[in-house]
């Protein structure tokens, strides 16, 4: 079985490798997967606070070659999305773009799974904003 | 100028030597009468050559040429083994002996009999995949038939304690098989030293060609006797119909003629080839774990588990290198090697496995090439890897609660 040349790109040309500050509130981070099963992903958005738009990504990843890829691609998709847009990323359209033979949509489904561990792992960094009311509602 | 990709696979399988080729040539197409045809040339010169061949793969073994039965490969030998000795002596008893570690070729015929009633002990091995004599003499019973442990493993190149275990069986009484696929040609086996009964072989192994293996069948002390698995000409002492391939049995022959001579020289420089091999990696990467025995080993197998990396990801960094891996991604099943599972290596570190053959074909100069393109690729996936990273920063990864899928 040949790895598609988009794999073979990403494998050899990763994008957006390395990782942003975890404490950073506009960071939101994703950690999926597991050692015992032979992949870990982990995917770090930052969002641009005043436009509420996903500046930058980054990734790291323990896995074979397509692991390595779909979250390679993950990141370079999430980039300029907004949350809502970065939601509905499916696993279906990685599986697409890297040519993925059955055996590896797993790695697009973990990819799928690492965004949204790192969108909510975001969201749930940032303050309620039903906590601001009170203070306004006393003036 | 060296030639790549770089064959470092031979576990697997290894490339027939030229001059088994050469060998095999004319019996496609000037000696190609059957070797039961009993009453022209053309059956005479067939016979004659297998004849030739069958001492020349007795000769390796220290067995006599009667006692060797041409099968498809050690497949088929292994099955003809231990179905046909289960099925010969299931009225003395329906009790086999076995390892965890074995090819999937015992394995499985086992699992099969235990299905049709049998009884089977799957014996552990210790941290470097080796079994002992008394592990096997504990578990012997009166009902036990047969014990079958493999010479040399084909993942980790432990090699068992197969004379001590075939002393034991001789003793007791009870028909010991080995699988020597891996062994035979690269370390001394000796049937009648060693007190086998049984042993498969196969030519692919040990630069001879595909679809032509044997099994040795102790003809005395005792005489074995096995229930066939192919029934129809006859051939084979009744034990394996079917017409002899002549061309692969003649390759089948010079391969092991070869084995044999150049055994005393070629076993040390492959030795030397692989701990040139080990060092040069371990000695620049840290975090690199030896799978299997430290010295009882094949002298061309290295196996080794780079943490924080996972193998078919590490394989894909080195695609000029042919080798192979224990991750679960390179095998269809989804779970990572069955064999150093059985050793302890934890899940993690067999993904991370990658398995060394080295042969007779394999050079110092491919040698020095696999090392620089392992570090070089081993030290690109971990600044990549998520694991390495925590490593780094000193969380222990066994503390870490994982969002398994």
């Amino acid at each position: 079985m040949a790895y598609s040349n988009k794999v073979l790109d990403h494998y050899n040309n990763p994008r957006n490798v390395g990782s942003f500050d975890k404490a950073d509130i506009n960071v939101g981070t994703g950690i999926v997967g597991a050692p015992e099963c032979g992949d870990v992903m982990k995917l770090q958005i930052k969002v641009d606070p005043a436009t509420g738009r996903i500046e930058d990504a980054r990734f790291k990843t323990f896995g074979c070659g397509s692991a390595i890829a779909s979250s390679s691609l993950a990141t370079e998709w999430l980039k300029g999305k907004t949350i809502d847009e970065a939601m509905n990323i499916k696993n279906t359209a990685i599986v697409e773009e890297l040519c993925l033979p059955p055996v590896k949509v797993h790695c697009s489904v973990l990819a799928e799974d690492a965004i949204k561990a790192a969108i909510k792992n975001y969201q749930e960094k940032q303050p309620a904003p039903t906590a601001e009311v009170p203070a306004t509602a006393g003036i | 100028m060296i030639k790549l990709p770089i064959y470092m696979d031979n576990n697997a399988t290894t490339r027939t030597d030229p001059r088994v080729v050469e060998a095999m040539l004319p019996y496609f197409t000037e000696i190609y009468g059957n070797a039961a045809s009993r009453n022209h040339a053309f059956g005479w010169a067939a016979e004659e050559a297998v004849e030739e061949a069958r001492s020349q793969i007795a000769a390796l073994i220290g067995a006599t040429d009667k006692e060797i039965i041409f099968t498809s490969g050690a497949t088929e030998s292994n099955n003809l083994a231990i179905k046909g000795v289960a099925a010969m002596y299931r009225k003395k008893g329906n009790h086999l002996i076995t390892v965890a570690t074995e090819h999937k070729a015992v394995i499985d015929p086992c699992k099969r009999l235990e299905r049709d009633g049998f009884q089977v002990t799957f014996l552990p091995v210790d941290h470097d995949g080796r079994v002992s004599a008394d592990q096997v003499a504990q578990a012997l019973t009166d009902k036990t038939i047969l014990v079958s442990i493999m010479a040399a493993n084909n993942e980790i190149g432990t090699v068992h304690p197969i004379k001590e275990i075939g002393q034991l069986c001789k003793q007791k009484g009870i028909l010991f098989h080995t699988d020597a696929v891996q062994a035979v040609g690269k370390i001394p086996i000796d049937v009648e030293e060693m007190g086998i009964d049984l042993l498969s072989l196969t030519a692919h192994k040990i630069y001879g060609p595909k679809g032509i293996g044997a099994l040795y069948v102790r003809r005395k002390n005792p005489r074995v006797r096995l229930d066939p698995l192919i029934d129809g000409g006859g051939h084979e002492r009744g034990m394996r119909s079917g017409t002899l391939p002549v061309p692969g049995i003649v390759g089948f022959g010079v391969a092991c003629d070869l084995a044999r001579k150049e055994m005393p020289t070629e076993s040390p420089r492959l030795l030397q080839l692989r701990e040139k091999l080990r060092l040069g990696i371990t000695g620049q990467l840290e975090d690199v774990h030896l799978n299997g025995h430290p010295t009882e080993r094949l002298p061309g197998n290295l196996n080794l588990s780079f943490a924080f990396v996972e193998g078919e990801g590490l394989m894909m960094g080195m695609k000029d290198v042919a080798v192979s891996s224990g991750s679960a991604c390179t095998s269809a099943s989804l779970e990572p090697s069955y064999v150093l599972k059985a050793l302890g290596v934890g899940d993690e570190l067999a993904h991370s496995s990658i398995r060394f053959g080295l042969g007779r074909f394999s050079t110092e100069e491919e040698v020095d090439y696999v090392i620089d393109h392992v570090v070089s690729a081993v030290r690109k996936l971990r600044e990549m890897s998520p694991l390495y990273e925590m490593h780094k920063e000193g969380i222990d990864l066994k503390t870490v609660q994982w969002a398994a899928h």
